[in-house]
């Protein structure tokens, strides 16, 4: 396989230069931005959905971009194993269009939360988080208005029997305390991932996170376990 | 025809901007508001006098788009 990222940009997007910015410069990869008119996924090796507020959130996050004509062919992409990574609107729409289960709702307190957080990796048997060790904590920006995660008993239960989340927010310490939460997500779950192993949603930004120039490198294992797989 | 669609959150989901609206109305006084939910509601124009088209038609864009049903629950009239 090859190194290329493809990076769909919604009307609404914007956390697509920070995701082009990231594999070009930090990492030297190669990186194209995709339009969501188009059809075409062939050439890219990881498909990144990106953050940002897709058509306006109207209705709810992430509902109206699923139904984006690309949006079949990265369900294709997704369903022939290729790695696919939603950025927080981008885990909106992956949770909308059903590539991942649950749903993000309206944060508990209400507020927009832009911050660093903790989170801790629950799981590094996985192609995006296989540079972390387990429990490991890293300092990852939020920033998002419905990163609430829920989603109904059986499917907390099968997410956690399965290995499923991926991170959990903590406090500086490692605990996954209900202080800690910053926006009520439920078993504190910062991200996901599916049951096929190759479709992760993260409501931290990791391309927020691989200069220190910015404040934390902790971002960029994800960038590197998902290019030493591919 | 008219109709209107009416989305509610599921029972047992936590709904914080019920939450704080509530709270806020029992701050002006009104303390014996409980329960307050918030939903939405759609509405829109649909030309042909099917009923059972209608309904169907209406049915069909609540399961794929309008309403989530992880969260939410439909509800429509048609006139």
């Amino acid at each position: 396989m090859g190194d290329k990222f493809g990076i769909i940009v919604f009307p609404g997007s914007n956390c697509d230069h920070d995701c082009y910015h990231v594999v070009k410069h930090v990492f030297g990869r190669r990186a194209g931005y995709v339009w969501h008119k188009e059809t075409d996924l062939s050439g890219y090796d990881c498909i990144i959905l990106p953050g940002g507020f897709s058509y306006g959130d109207y209705l709810r996050t992430g509902a109206i971009a699923r139904f984006s004509p690309v949006m079949g062919e990265v369900m294709d992409f997704a369903e022939r194993g290729g790695p696919v990574i939603g950025i927080c609107n981008g885990f909106q729409i992956l949770t909308e269009s059903g590539l991942l289960p649950g749903v993000l709702m309206r944060n508990r307190g209400l507020k927009f939360v832009c911050r660093q957080v903790y989170t801790r990796v629950e799981n590094n048997r996985t192609v995006f988080t296989a540079n972390y060790m387990r429990g490991q904590l890293l300092k990852i920006p939020i920033a998002h208005a419905d990163g609430n995660y829920f989603a109904d008993d059986d499917t907390l239960k099968s997410l956690e029997d399965n290995g499923q989340i991926v991170l959990r927010y903590t406090d500086s310490e490692g605990n996954a305390t209900e202080e800690a939460n910053p926006n009520g997500s439920l078993h504190n779950i910062a991200a996901i991932i599916n049951r096929g192993g190759n479709v992760l949603g993260t409501m931290p930004h990791p391309e927020r996170g691989c200069e220190s120039v910015i404040g934390s490198e902790d971002g960029r294992g994800i960038f590197e376990s998902v290019l030493e797989a591919m | 025809m008219k109709v209107e669609i009416f989305i509610t959150l599921k029972k047992g989901v936590l709904d914080p901007q019920g939450k704080a609206v509530e709270r806020a109305l029992k701050s002006m006084g009104y303390e014996d508001v409980k329960d307050l939910r918030i939903g939405k509601l759609i509405e829109m124009e649909i030309p042909g006098d099917s009923m059972e088209g209608t309904e169907r038609k209406v049915q069909e864009m609540c399961e794929k788009l309008l309403a989530n049903p992880v969260i939410e629950d439909y509800n429509f009239k048609i006139d």
